[in-house]
């Protein structure tokens, strides 16, 4: 049986979004389909390895910026974020009702095989190296070979 | 080789995802038992080892909301 694919654009760098793509990731994976999320803008922030505040990028601006995004564990609540208390507490919630927490849920993602795509541009403009972004990354594309990649696949923008 | 998870204590999508980890450990003529809950585990894990190339050897239905899947490679 030939499989479905599913291609999820995380342009998205707040935590309840992100969890959003990973949880439907993981799960359309674990359900034999071929997934890959092609990590954009403030999605890249999922992606840095250093993932508290750190200065990555050349430029002074670079750094500034990347500095105040901070990386995974930084992401902020796209609401009611409370400087930053809430995705904490949301964590918290999660681990108590026995849910995956989005740290959980991107090992899942790593060990389903889902792939992780880095977008080129916003790379650039953000001043960010692929030696920045996690191993999981293989590839750095724009925005025409990921769309030829999916060419069979449903697209779901977050 | 006899597998076995239960996963009545999980939450979509790590049900799901436990059960795919779990079938791509197993060999041919493997054995997998499932103990899941009835509503979305029941309905959804025998029928996406299925499309996965398993055979799901029996579906025993215990008291709710508890239920034994055998899925085979």
């Amino acid at each position: 049986m030939e499989k479905e694919e599913l291609s999820i654009v995380c342009f998205s760098g707040e935590f309840d979004r992100v969890l959003a793509a990973f949880t439907l990731a993981t799960g359309a994976a674990a359900t034999n389909r071929d997934v890959s999320m092609f990590f954009t803008f403030w999605g890249l922030n999922v992606l840095k390895k250093k993932q508290d505040h750190s200065w990555i990028g050349k430029g002074i601006l670079d750094r500034v910026f990347n500095f105040l995004m901070g990386g995974l564990n930084k992401l902020p609540l796209s609401r009611l974020n409370f400087g930053g208390v809430s995705p904490k507490l949301m964590t918290y919630m999660m681990r108590k009702n026995n849910v995956a927490t989005l740290p959980e849920l991107i090992e899942a993602a790593k060990q389903l095989g889902i792939r992780f795509i880095a977008c080129e541009m916003a790379m650039h403009i953000l001043g960010v190296k692929k030696e920045d972004l996690i191993d999981e990354v293989k590839e750095v594309i724009g925005v025409a070979t990921f769309l030829d990649y999916s060419k069979e696949a449903k697209i779901i923008f977050i | 080789m006899k597998h076995f998870l239960d996963i009545t204590k999980e939450h979509c999508p790590m049900t799901f995802v436990k059960v795919k980890l779990e079938l791509s450990k197993m060999s041919p003529g493997d054995q997998l038992e499932v103990l899941l809950n009835e509503g979305e585990p029941l309905d959804n894990v025998p029928k996406s080892a299925v499309e996965q190339g398993f055979k799901v050897t029996s579906i025993r239905l215990g008291e709710k909301p508890h239920h034994l899947v055998i899925i085979e490679r």
